[in-house]
């Protein structure tokens, strides 16, 4: 197989993005990263990303952030961690990952239309409102969202799920949904101030 | 009487209801009380935290500080419940910066029911998030559920699959490259435990079954295919989301010789129930996708 080769010039670098990303794991824990590829080697998803996390990690700290931030790699992690506690350097490459999807999000450089981050802000949206989360409609607004064509394969699985009672097509939601909206406001005002993994 | 408060999470209400209905009946049997969190909220999984961190704090916060009201341990069936729970738990006893910022929060907006008053929520950070592999081998014990056994599972091989979220970055129970607390477990039934199962804690896909399907597909079919090829009947699982993924969407895979794939994906709660001698319906069993009753055959299940 073919080894895609990127090219990237100066006049690509995000400056800012580049001392952004420094600061969410260190400067000095970052660079003692020895790209060994130890996390790209353990990432399930690794063959079906853009380009692994190892060179996610390079990227992003010399600043290309329209790769890093328009890449399909950040949604595709699905958090199981392998990378974290296979790296020798300690880097927590999950919680990495994490802020580089709100980074996607909040700059607007997140893959127009893909089902991820669609279904993470419909998630997201869902509890805030009502505290719990309810599949069967996640699943309708995702589909509604990214394409429905994407979900007819699994129109057997969704009547299976009817058929054993294991959908419910009641909207859950806690007592005090109002309480907890309050909360999460509360906390949102001080959004700036943690921005560590 | 062993107690504790019960964290179901969403899935357990919905395609994860036999993970429910099995515990609950397991830990019955066992002489274990179990009572819901009262008014727990989503834990924030792992898509609010892709979407705002603070707020995903917040979220598993509020269940931290619920549970706290009880001084008991959290019992938390679900592998992402419990390590956003644990997590959270984690980060702001490390950080006192975070843990006034949201506690504060919490107590000028939440409240919990106090007899007839509503007092405001506090968390001071003494919960302990458990998940049920750790309760039974820890607290309830191998020797105490063997006692009960009166349906041993003799003659059926099982895959023990622990997923990801158990066992990393955390694994403060079992040993974290290959854990073995499912395996003891159920070895206790008397089924044949599938020792040499590499893909134990290999990731099952998690929701990008339902935003990628053919990325998810491409790693159950591994796993599915291993536990076949190393002569297991059944996939036990400890997680709502591995349960699904791995039995949701045999009908659209196929084996290594193109039959289709039929692997029966039980919870272990349900495989410890069966050998208690629980009865099928109580355990969530009609609720499969792919009948077990062939796998289990020779069995008696409704003594």
């Amino acid at each position: 197989m073919a080894t895609e080769v990127m090219v990237r010039s100066e006049s690509d670098r995000d400056v800012e993005f580049a001392a952004w990303f420094t600061g969410l794991v260190g400067e000095q824990k970052l660079r003692a990263c020895i790209h060994c590829g130890l996390c790209s080697g353990s990432c399930p998803l690794a063959r079906h990303m853009d380009f692994g996390p190892r060179k996610l990690m390079y990227l992003a700290r010399e600043g290309f952030a329209d790769d890093v931030l328009g890449s399909d790699t950040i949604w595709l992690c699905t958090s199981c961690y392998a990378c974290t506690v296979s790296c020798p350097q300690q880097i927590p490459v999950t919680d990495v990952m994490y802020a580089l999807k709100r980074k996607a999000i909040e700059s607007g450089k997140a893959p127009k239309h893909h089902p991820v981050p669609v279904m993470a802000k419909s998630f997201a949206k869902m509890v805030r409102r009502r505290g719990r989360m309810t599949e069967v409609f996640l699943i309708a607004g995702l589909a509604l969202r990214s394409g429905i064509h994407r979900y007819l394969g699994m129109t057997g699985m969704g009547l299976n799920a009817l058929r054993t009672g294991r959908v419910s097509l009641r909207r859950d939601s806690i007592k005090r949904h109002d309480e907890l909206t309050r909360l999460l406001d509360a906390v949102a005002a001080h959004r700036e101030k943690v921005t560590r993994p | 009487m062993r107690e504790y408060d019960y964290y179901p999470g969403c899935s357990l209400k919905g395609t994860g209801k036999p993970y429910e209905e099995s515990l609950l009946a397991v830990f019955d049997a066992l002489g274990a009380r179990v009572d819901e969190l009262e008014d727990w909220n989503c834990c924030g999984a792992t898509a609010y935290m892709a979407v705002d961190e603070l707020e995903a704090v917040a979220l598993a916060t509020r269940n931290l500080a619920l549970a706290e009201q009880s001084g008991r341990d959290l019992l938390t069936p679900c592998n992402a419940c419990w390590l956003v729970l644990n997590k959270t738990a984690g980060r702001l006893s490390n950080d006192t910066g975070l843990h006034n910022l949201v506690c504060t929060a919490l107590e000028s907006t939440c409240t919990v029911p106090r007899g007839e008053e509503a007092a405001p929520l506090t968390y001071t950070g003494s919960v302990s998030v458990r998940h049920p592999l750790d309760v039974l081998i820890n607290d309830i014990g191998v020797d105490a559920i063997t006692a009960k056994v009166t349906n041993p599972l003799q003659g059926i091989t099982v895959a023990p699959y622990y997923g990801c979220q158990i066992v990393r970055p955390l694994s403060p129970f079992d040993n974290q490259d290959n854990p073995v607390t499912m395996d003891s477990l159920l070895g206790a039934t008397g089924c044949t435990v599938l020792e040499d199962y590499p893909f134990k804690t290999r990731c099952c896909g998690a929701s990008q079954m339902m935003t990628m399907p053919d990325v998810g597909l491409d790693l159950v079919s591994m796993l599915l295919a291993d536990a076949a090829a190393r002569g297991a009947d059944i996939v036990a699982v400890a997680c709502p989301l591995c349960q699904f993924n791995l039995e949701a969407y045999q009908g659209r895979l196929s084996g290594g010789n193109g039959e289709p794939v039929e692997m029966p994906i039980l919870y272990f709660t349900q495989l410890i129930g069966l050998a208690l001698g629980i009865d099928k319906k109580t355990l969530g069993l009609g609720r499969s996708f792919v009948n077990p009753e062939r796998a289990l055959a020779g069995r008696s299940l409704d003594e």
